[in-house]
């Protein structure tokens, strides 16, 4: 069953095409991958996917549904989270509290119950605080739990980041160059990771990636963009062999 | 059980402080002083909610005090007073005493719909925007209120000590004390409350990175708007108690040097630090007050001392931490986060 559906995505800025005519499709329990040379347009892709920028053209279809005009943090509550290229954690707040407050779209208590500690409000701060730190131990980083994010080596920030982004529960996890930054020993635990995460949860995941040893390890299917323009997709094997990919990465020789 | 501690220091120090008015061991003036304290503290704490606690920079605090204030001052003596603007008191002024708190609440309530008025168009800015916004709002509260001629206009509102004469018919006891140190803990206690729930940490992760917060399902917009609203209604509640223990209110004492005592507060006890704007509220009355033989060059050593600070302790007193932060031990009375 198709999970996303992207249509005729445009994106102009001031008159600059980052984005055009992009047609895309995400089946449920996939991973897959978008690549592209710098300045392609694939962070503007997430960017539109989740609420940021709304579309000049076109349609984001999120389970059958037009998500235009829908506020980032309700699609977030519809399924769909994200991680950042350049790690955005909260970074005065404890490992906990960043995944805690990703929990805000299922807070179920109001104001009300808040400032007189009803039971219910206590029930829920405690179920949240619960799962948070289950996930947390799910991954290993419950030691971690009261350390700022800033205090942790920078594979860990990310793997904190991933964390947090899977605590929404999301059927749609975004990965904006997950590898970006880290030590090659780093990237190899990441693959394992992203891996694992794939295997144990019910979730699609899509990837920007520029790491090559990422992309072709992990994804099952890849789109190549650039400027904005959908030029390949397929296969790994079918990707590393194509002529327009090649030409975009590395120049035409004929010029 | 250790934390049960809490109340009962509260209620000591608050029956000390009735019984030393009571029987007169301490004078009006330092009553004064102290009930200014009380106060204070209010205003610095609610501040500190947006400009600490949110990151954003809110000039104008003292139009909420005023509309709080005012609300409350007319309430009060239409209802419990024989005024000449009023006329015959509307309810028994022997309600005085029970219908008090409430009038009190009124004036914040009214605050805060104030502060969603002017948060609804001001927080599509922010920053620099943000600060010249609040800063025209204070003003456009100071001059409607001006230009109202029934409560007094320019020349001011008054009457408000008959309202406690009326509570005095009741009981006669020091009324203001027991109410401010009410108010005051009331209102420490929903701030606390409020940042120490899962909601209010997303008004940190707002300061910290507004985009993640977003993209992490906070609704961003609804908070600013609840979290101003929430500084801005204690904003009038302290603003209604400034009103009763002065018994006479003019507008200009809630202009901008009001909202700059308020912000030198914050800054003073440090941004987002509960304990911190306690601290500084208590230390900058008590500043006030020795500083009083200065008279206007008081104002030339105030800010003096707010710049000495940022310049050698940009963070404030206390920093961004709390008084349970720095001493471990006092966790066990009682977790400021």
């Amino acid at each position: 069953m198709t999970l996303l559906e992207i249509k005729d995505l445009t994106q102009l800025f001031s008159g600059i095409c980052a984005v055009s005519e992009l047609n895309l499709n995400l089946e449920q329990r996939e991973l897959v991958g978008l690549i592209g040379p710098n300045g392609a347009g694939k962070t503007t892709v997430f960017n539109l996917v989740s609420g940021f920028y709304q579309p000049t053209h076109g349609q984001i279809l999120f389970q059958g549904r037009n998500l235009a005009r829908i506020k980032p943090h309700r699609i977030s509550a519809l399924g769909i989270a994200r991680t950042f290229q350049n790690i955005r954690l909260w970074k005065d707040m404890s490992v906990l509290d960043n995944i805690l407050v990703a929990q805000h779209y299922q807070l179920g208590y109001g104001l009300g119950s808040l400032f007189f500690r009803t039971p219910r409000y206590l029930k829920r701060e405690r179920d949240i605080r619960h799962r948070a730190l289950e996930l947390l131990e799910i991954f290993k980083i419950d030691k971690f739990a009261g350390e700022k994010p800033g205090n942790l080596p920078y594979g860990m920030q990310r793997k904190v980041e991933i964390v947090r982004a899977l605590s929404s529960g999301p059927k749609l996890l975004l990965l904006d160059e997950p590898a970006a930054g880290l030590q090659s020993t780093d990237v190899t635990e990441l693959i394992t990771l992203i891996q694992w995460i794939f295997d144990q949860f019910d979730l699609s995941i899509w990837m920007i990636e520029h790491q090559m040893k990422v992309v072709m390890s992990l994804c099952s299917r890849i789109s190549v963009i650039d400027f904005g323009r959908l030029i390949a997709r397929g296969t790994p094997a079918e990707i590393q062999q194509n002529p327009e990919v090649i030409k975009a990465y590395l120049g035409d020789d004929q010029l | 059980m250790k934390r049960f501690n809490v109340p009962i220091l509260l209620i000591v120090l608050l029956s000390t402080l009735m019984g030393l008015a009571w029987f007169e061991v301490i004078d009006l003036y330092i009553q004064t002083i102290i009930l200014f304290m009380g106060i204070n503290i209010i205003t610095s704490t609610s501040l500190n909610l947006v400009n600490g606690n949110m990151g954003e920079f809110s000039c104008g605090h003292a139009g909420f005090i005023a509309v709080g204030a005012y609300v409350s001052s007319i309430l009060s003596v239409a209802l419990f007073t024989k005024s000449k603007v009023f006329g015959a008191p509307l309810l028994p002024p022997e309600m005085a005493a029970y219908g008090f708190p409430l009038v009190l609440i009124c004036g914040g309530i009214a605050a805060a719909f104030t502060g969603l008025l002017v948060a609804l168009p001001s927080f599509r800015t922010r920053d620099d925007y943000l600060a010249i916004i609040t800063i025209a709002a204070n003003y456009i509260i100071i001059s409607t209120i001006i230009n109202i001629d029934t409560i007094g206009g320019a020349r001011g509102f008054m009457g408000m000590r008959r309202v406690i004469f009326a509570m005095e018919e009741c009981a006669e006891i020091p009324w203001m004390i027991l109410w401010v140190f009410v108010f005051m803990v009331l209102s420490i206690i929903i701030i606390r409350r409020y940042m120490s729930s899962t909601y209010g940490k997303g008004v940190e992760a707002i300061r910290q990175d507004e985009v993640a917060a977003e993209i992490m399902s906070v609704n961003t917009n609804r908070i600013k708007l609840v979290t101003f609203m929430i500084s801005s209604g204690l904003a009038g509640i302290a603003g209604g108690l400034y009103a009763h223990t002065i018994g006479y209110i003019n507008p200009k004492s809630f202009d901008l040097l009001k909202s700059t005592e308020a912000l030198v507060m914050v800054y003073l006890g440090g941004m987002g630090s509960i304990s911190g704007s306690i601290i500084a509220a208590v230390v900058f009355t008590l500043m006030i007050e020795l500083l009083r033989p200065l008279q206007i060059i008081k104002w030339v050593a105030i800010p003096l001392l707010l710049i000495i600070i940022m310049q050698f302790r940009p963070e404030g007193i206390m920093g961004h931490r709390e008084l349970s932060d720095i001493f471990p031990r006092l966790k066990k009375f009682y977790k400021f986060k």
